[in-house]
């Protein structure tokens, strides 16, 4: 999207088109980042349906393929509510390395 | 044309019943309640075919307005006073969203103390908030007003919100022969809703209502100050296709024995009837008075009063309400600020008057002209803000 | 009853990107909520932190139609698109098909400064859903206390102190007086209950007429928490019956989540930094007054939901 837009260029309005936050990027905010371990996904989807910012990626078939580390923002939700157990993560929570 | 009589209310009411608004949502106050209660009775009998929303507040009604006209639609509504302070809050987001929606007010004395009769301090107090506002003189002037708002505020260049108003009891509640135009005729004059944006397309949704930093505000409220400048065209080209197609043409001012008067009162709305009556006497005693008549508040039609005046050499300029600012209202504020730049301007008196209802005769009138021709005479006004009619 | 299948196949009503706080439960709840309308949606928001962080121009995280006009009407906003959804659809001006009208609201714009157009547009009848995401505070403003912040909580407008120990009342009870308007559906849910919450709101998007869910929403920087914990906290609200989960259907009350054992409301309070001055000497009576309120809210739930027996 265009920075800085001038008056004229603007929509009617103060219309802004559907969706546009995909542009703004929120993954710099993390100071831990989730890492998906997919050998131990048992696909119940509830990192997907918890996360507050749409940021696990589902497949075609709607099977969790890995974190959008654009948008997440290392809350750890996913890490929290994924059920698997100790020794066989799906999603661990690790340092940011910046 | 049938000609019948009406009320400023109930003509309002049969404009919006002609207009057969998509939405409208209203609550009710005097003395614009019947308005509402007309408008509610068509709803009751069919005759038209708006979805009607009797809303709990006049802030909800101006709420769901901006809600339906989110939607693309035809919306419009009625207030008074109080209520349109209620409403106050969503005025300006109704103009920054370009929304056309039409505002029936009858002007009425804000509280406090509470009072029901007219004068222009509701009107006034939302002035600055991207609404037109449209004065009418009496019944006939507040239906073609309505009327002409729906194809102002739709026009494309324009896209504002706009009230047109009466003054309260004095026209919404007095009876007078209105010339009407038939059904079809108003469907036709008005034409079909051009819908630009709406929450109702699924096809190409949108965000409205966005937060705005310090980054874009200040882009989006130019648009406003553009289309504020495009509607002064717009009003007169409207005004003016009106008068051609029905006899009654309509401008941004209009002018009463103005063209050689020495001596000039200016006044909005049914104290513009009043100072016509003084004015044929004074001329017939040879007294070359006149009258100008702001119809357009917003816009502002500075260049057109100046010029109007531009040969006057003492005019009275009526205003009824106060801004409370020790400068008097806010018609002769505005005209004074338009004639800064004027190497020789006429002398001004601002006369505070009729706050509250407090009645203006044809005897005070005659007052203020006399006034004016000694200021005319001695080349000094007297007193710049004048209180005119209250008791010490 | 939506399964997470079902769910996954819908679009996402919000894309990331937005700037709501690591951890928020609000897109949670938009999220579960729009995610279980079959049909297309069209929503209204309070001005609050849902509508800021998601809307910042020219970017909004909103996959389907939103407006936002202030902060006490989004009921009113709502009704007024619906009124003119119902005309334009009466007068063929737009396609048929349904859609569902969904308001937003914080409990600050829904059970204070926004009760008003709430309950008017209830009344009305309009079809549309309400959906309060009730994080117990006014969080956008700065944590000031709302009329749903829950007595002993420390807020900004109603600190502990020397003298006083956090807010004074006890909450409102929103979800009742809106079971008073006698709507169709009315329903309490929360944060870290997606099966819950969707069912739910599936429940309300099948149901014509006006609707209300009440959904509490853990606020990771109100409540003090880390933000790991938003659903935990959740179902600890609910397990210590602090915040009931249950629904009243042309007014018959059900219980859709009964805890396996009540647990304390110290399970609850303790995890929260809103709460730590209650754990001091002193501020015990305190305690024991939540826990006496929330017993008795409960038996009486409980009595209307057919639980237990009416008290003779």
């Amino acid at each position: 999207m265009k920075k800085n837009m001038g008056w004229k260029e603007l929509d009617f309005g103060d219309s802004v088109n559907a969706g546009t936050a995909a542009e703004f990027h929120t993954g710099d905010w993390r100071s831990d980042r989730p890492v998906f371990h997919k050998e131990n996904c048992i696909n119940c989807l509830f990192c997907w349906v918890n996360c507050p910012d749409s940021a696990i990626i589902l497949d075609e078939n709607n099977k969790v393929a890995g974190i959008d580390y654009r948008y997440c923002k290392g809350c750890g939700i996913c890490d929290t509510e994924c059920p698997t157990k100790k020794e066989k993560r799906a999603l661990t929570m690790e340092p940011e390395r910046k | 044309m049938p000609t019948i009589a009406k009320t400023g209310n109930e003509a309002m009411a049969e404009a919006m019943r002609q207009i057969d608004p998509d939405v409208v949502a209203a609550y009710p106050i005097t003395p614009a309640t019947e308005v509402v209660m007309i408008f509610s009775q068509f709803v009751a009998d069919g005759l038209v075919g708006t979805e009607f929303v009797a809303v709990e507040s006049e802030h909800s009604a101006m709420s769901a307005c901006v809600g339906a006209a989110s939607a693309g639609c035809r919306v419009m509504t009625g207030t008074s006073s109080q209520g349109l302070q209620l409403m106050s809050e969503i005025l300006p987001i109704a103009s920054a969203l370009r929304q056309p929606i039409v505002l029936c007010e009858v002007n009425r004395a804000l509280s406090g103390p509470i009072n029901i009769h007219c004068d222009h301090s509701d009107t006034m107090a939302v002035r600055d908030f991207g609404w037109i506002q449209l004065f009418s003189e009496n019944a006939q002037e507040a239906y073609d007003n309505i009327l002409q708002l729906v194809r102002i505020t739709e026009n494309e260049k324009v896209r504002l919100p706009g009230m047109a108003t009466t003054d309260g009891f004095i026209i919404s509640h007095c009876m007078e022969k209105i010339e009407s135009l038939d059904d079809a005729e108003v469907k036709k004059y008005i034409g079909d809703f051009k819908v630009i944006k709406s929450t109702l397309d699924l096809d190409k949704p949108i965000t409205l209502g966005s937060l705005d930093l310090q980054d874009y505000y200040f882009e989006h409220k130019m648009p406003i100050v553009e289309a504020m400048k495009e509607a002064k065209q717009v009003i007169l080209e409207v005004g003016k296709d009106f008068g051609q197609r029905y006899g009654r043409e309509y401008g941004l001012i209009e002018e009463y024995k103005l063209a050689d008067a020495e001596i000039a009162m200016v006044a909005l709305g049914s104290t513009c009837g009043t100072a016509r009556a003084v004015i044929d006497e004074l001329r017939e005693k040879g007294v070359k008075a006149g009258l100008l008549k702001v119809r357009a508040f917003r816009p502002f039609p500075a260049e057109e009063i100046v010029k109007a005046l531009a040969k006057v050499k003492a005019a009275a300029v009526l205003d009824r309400s106060d801004m409370f600012s020790n400068q008097g209202g806010q018609l002769c504020c505005e005209i004074k600020s338009a004639m800064y730049d004027l190497k020789q301007k006429p002398l001004l008196t601002n006369y505070v008057y009729g706050l509250g209802g407090r009645e203006i005769s044809l005897e005070d009138i005659r007052k203020i002209f006399a006034e004016q021709q000694g200021t005319a005479s001695s080349g000094k006004v007297k007193q710049a803000v004048q209180h005119f009619g209250v008791r010490e | 009853m939506p399964t997470l299948k079902d769910l996954a196949t819908r679009k996402d009503p919000l894309t990331g990107g937005h700037r709501a706080c690591a951890g928020c439960g609000a897109p949670i709840i938009v999220r579960q909520v729009l995610m279980a309308s079959k049909e297309p949606v069209v929503v209204t928001s309070a001005t609050g932190c849902l509508e800021v962080v998601t809307t910042i121009f020219p970017y909004t995280a909103w996959n389907v139609n939103f407006l936002h006009n202030a902060f006490e009407n989004s009921a009113a906003t709502c009704s007024g698109i619906e009124a003119a959804y119902k005309s334009l659809k009466r007068k063929g001006k737009i396609k048929a098909e349904k859609i569902n009208f969904v308001a937003f609201g914080g409990d600050g714009g829904t059970y204070d400064i926004g009760f008003q157009s709430l309950s008017g547009a209830m009344e009305r009848g309009h079809d549309m859903l309400y959906v309060c995401y009730n994080n117990e505070a006014y969080m956008n403003t700065g944590i000031q206390r709302s009329s749903a912040t829950p007595k002993g909580a420390s807020t900004t407008t109603a600190p502990a102190g020397k003298v006083q120990p956090g807010k004074v009342q006890f909450s409102k009870n929103l979800t009742e007086i809106m079971v008073a308007h006698d709507l169709p559906y009315v329903a309490q849910s929360a944060v870290g209950f997606w099966r819950d919450l969707t069912t739910k709101a599936e429940k309300a998007f099948n149901t014509q007429g006006p609707k209300f869910i009440n959904v509490l929403q853990p606020c990771r920087l109100g409540w003090a928490y880390d933000p790991s914990k938003t659903c935990e906290i959740g179902r600890l609200a609910a397990d210590t019956c602090i915040w009931p989960l249950y629904e009243v259907e042309n007014g018959k009350y059900k219980l859709t989540y009964k805890p396996k054992e009540k647990k304390p409301v110290t399970e609850f309070l303790k995890l929260q930094g809103r709460f730590r001055h209650l754990t001091k000497p002193g501020n015990e009576a305190i305690i024991e007054a939540i826990q006496k309120e929330v017993d008795r809210r409960w038996q009486n739930l409980l009595v209307r939901c057919g639980e237990a027996p009416k008290a003779s």
